[in-house]
């Protein structure tokens, strides 16, 4: 038998019901066929034993019907209809199932369809939208990829890096005219020439040393060695001098190209040869004066 | 706690015995090394159970190691300053540069292949000097106030750039309209949590398009001794280290982003420095002191980004074609190994 009253007052006020949930100012229901989702006299389903709802599944909605004639057979209790998806058919619908019914239930019916469907509608309208895919983030992956940035930062020096790629820039003269420190690179590179030349020479003089060479007599005769003697002196004089001055990359460079002009004359007499001074005097003019007296 | 005192001592009594007399001492380590000889090798210091004694023996062996590996140091040295000239060159220290796993995709400069293909890419145009850059800068859905502000910054530094809000709209549908309008050259900051995390670059009319992960974002704001604003003039551009082929891609890609012809007048200059698959964005604007010193501010934001992805066409992440894709458990396995 089914005594409807009686299972409300135990359920509904005095003792447990397991689809309870209770809040401050109110209460729910959380059985599946509750029509309003509150725990209420009228729209408790254990309660009423002439009752029904619209349940929706995967888009398509119900209608749910009980009715006291089948509460002996929980099996076959709930009946279902499948509503149109038209709106204005499914309401008739609900209405010619749900006539004579309570207007509660059938007021309530209607209401929740109508819920219903437009929920179901915006699921199509954002399913067509962008949909935003959130992607976990693993935190141990996170953590190893910052630290690693941050070594990666380190390594990478990027001041110095910058400053390098703009004094290349600078020297390859990406900027022209801009800035007017060209000449010093100038005189770098002049400095580089001299270097190069002098280890040049240096290593001309290491190759030629020990070297058995066959040269053609020197057309110098030993009384032109005075001659050199002097050149020598000049040349002396003129290297303290030039030493003297301030500017002396530019003096370097004239007395090397200076050396390297006098090499083919000067070189095997002054090198090579053991130098020896030689004075020559003239006998005749005194064995005259001799005679006069 | 007795007993980790004790041994010490001991220690120090069996050092103290041969120190008496030469003879003797010759005769006690003789007497020592047999029996060592015949005992089982070092005992290991992990094997104590005893916690304290443990870390106690664990720190004199490390004394000792230190000790040692000191006294190896000078000795080094010494040998190195006898010999003076002929002492062979120092050996360089490893780092992850030095160790790095060779790429077999890197580009030689003299590869005649890769010049045909740069010649012919979708960047050709750009480096003949066809089009110019025309930039639409613009977000996710909904941004906040950090990355408004960097969407602003960098209209400032790249020139020729425009920020559009985004209403909620397609990026499919915005790329046609972008098309229309002869943009080159779209990029969206995508946001996350108030934060920019995110970057996608994608050269228009079919080019690649590269998504990046954004991270270490600075604004303009937040640097220390910053200078003064970003003027107008197009600033130079700096790509270090971009070294295999995707490496090159994604610096041409860089580098589409700027007009051609920098003005050297207004000093500026941005930076894509590429570490360890890292790319590092600086602009800076510099002063040349004399020829051997130059001098960098900082201007405007700085951020860090690492590839995530790269796509033929233009974006389209479900039939989109990539021609690479970072996979963490393929790619991520070895410390030595990097793909930029």
């Amino acid at each position: 038998m089914q005594h409807d009253d009686v299972i409300w007052d135990v359920i509904g006020n005095k003792q447990f019901c397991s689809y309870k949930v209770k809040t401050k100012t109110q209460s729910f229901c959380r059985n599946e066929y509750n029509i309003t989702g509150l725990c209420n006299r009228a729209s408790c389903p254990l309660a009423n034993s002439q009752y029904a709802t619209i349940k929706e599944e995967k888009g398509q909605c119900f209608l749910y019907m009980k009715t006291i004639e089948r509460a002996a057979f929980p099996a076959r209790l709930w009946e279902r209809v499948k509503l149109s998806k038209n709106y204005e058919k499914a309401l008739e619908q609900i209405d010619e199932h749900l006539i004579y019914w309570p207007r509660f239930i059938r007021h309530k019916c209607k209401q929740r369809f109508t819920k219903i469907t437009q929920y179901l509608i915006r699921i199509r309208k954002l399913t067509l939208k962008r949909q935003r895919k959130l992607v976990p983030l693993s935190k141990k992956v996170e953590r190893r990829e910052s630290r690693r940035e941050e070594k990666a930062l380190i390594a990478a020096q990027l001041d110095n890096a910058i400053e390098k790629e703009l004094l290349e820039r600078l020297k390859q003269g990406t900027y022209e005219d801009i800035y007017n420190f060209p000449i010093h690179a100038f005189d770098k590179a002049l400095e580089r020439q001299d270097e190069e030349s002098e280890t040049d020479s240096s290593e001309e003089e290491d190759e030629d040393v020990g070297q058995v060479e066959y040269v053609e007599g020197d057309e110098m005769d030993e009384s032109d060695l005075s001659d050199f003697e002097d050149m020598d002196k000049l040349e002396d004089n003129e290297e303290e001098q030039e030493q003297s001055s301030d500017a002396e990359e530019q003096e370097l460079e004239k007395e090397t190209s200076k050396s390297k002009g006098k090499a083919p004359v000067k070189g095997p007499a002054q090198k090579k040869r053991p130098f020896v001074e030689i004075e020559y005097e003239q006998e005749t003019e005194p064995a005259a004066k001799a005679h006069s007296t | 706690m007795r007993t980790g005192k004790m041994e010490p001592e001991k220690k120090r009594k069996r050092r103290r015995e041969p120190g008496g007399g030469e003879a003797e001492a010759e005769a006690q380590a003789q007497a020592q090394a047999e029996p060592e000889a015949q005992y089982p090798p070092n005992f290991s210091v992990s094997e104590i159970k005893n916690k304290q004694r443990r870390q106690f023996m664990y720190q004199r062996w490390r004394r000792a190691q230190r000790k040692e590996q000191l006294a190896a140091k000078k000795k080094r040295q010494k040998e190195r300053e006898a010999l003076g000239d002929k002492a062979p060159p120092k050996p360089v220290p490893k780092t992850i540069e030095n160790q790095r796993v060779y790429d077999e995709t890197t580009v030689d400069p003299n590869d005649e292949e890769v010049a045909f293909d740069e010649a012919t890419d979708e960047f050709s145009s750009y480096f003949s000097r066809e089009t110019s850059p025309r930039i639409l800068i613009t977000t996710s859905d909904r941004p906040r106030g950090r990355t408004v502000r960097l969407c602003e910054q960098l209209a400032k530094i790249v020139p020729n750039s425009h920020v559009y809000y985004r209403r909620g709209l397609a990026l499919k549908k915005i790329i046609p309209q972008c098309i229309a309008r002869d943009f080159t050259d779209l990029l969206v900051i995508n946001e996350d949590r108030k934060v920019p995390n995110g970057l996608v670059l994608s050269h228009l009319p079919n080019g690649p398009t590269a998504h990046f992960k954004m991270s270490s974002v600075r604004l303009a704001k937040e640097l220390k001794r910053r200078g003064k604003d970003p003027t107008e003039h197009t600033p130079e551009v700096i790509l270090n280290n971009f070294s295999t082929r995707l490496g090159h891609t994604i610096g041409r890609l860089f580098a589409s982003l700027f007009p051609h012809d920098p003005q050297f007048v207004g000093r500026q200059v941005a930076t894509f420095h590429n570490q360890r698959d890292y790319i590092f964005f600086r602009f800076h604007r510099y002063i040349f002191r004399n020829e051997k010193k130059v001098g960098l501010q900082e201007l405007g934001p700085r951020f860090t980004l690492k590839l995530r992805s790269l796509q033929k066409g233009t974006f389209d992440s479900k039939y989109g074609e990539y021609e690479w894709v970072h996979k963490r458990h393929e790619m991520d396995t070895s410390r030595r190994k990097f793909h930029l």
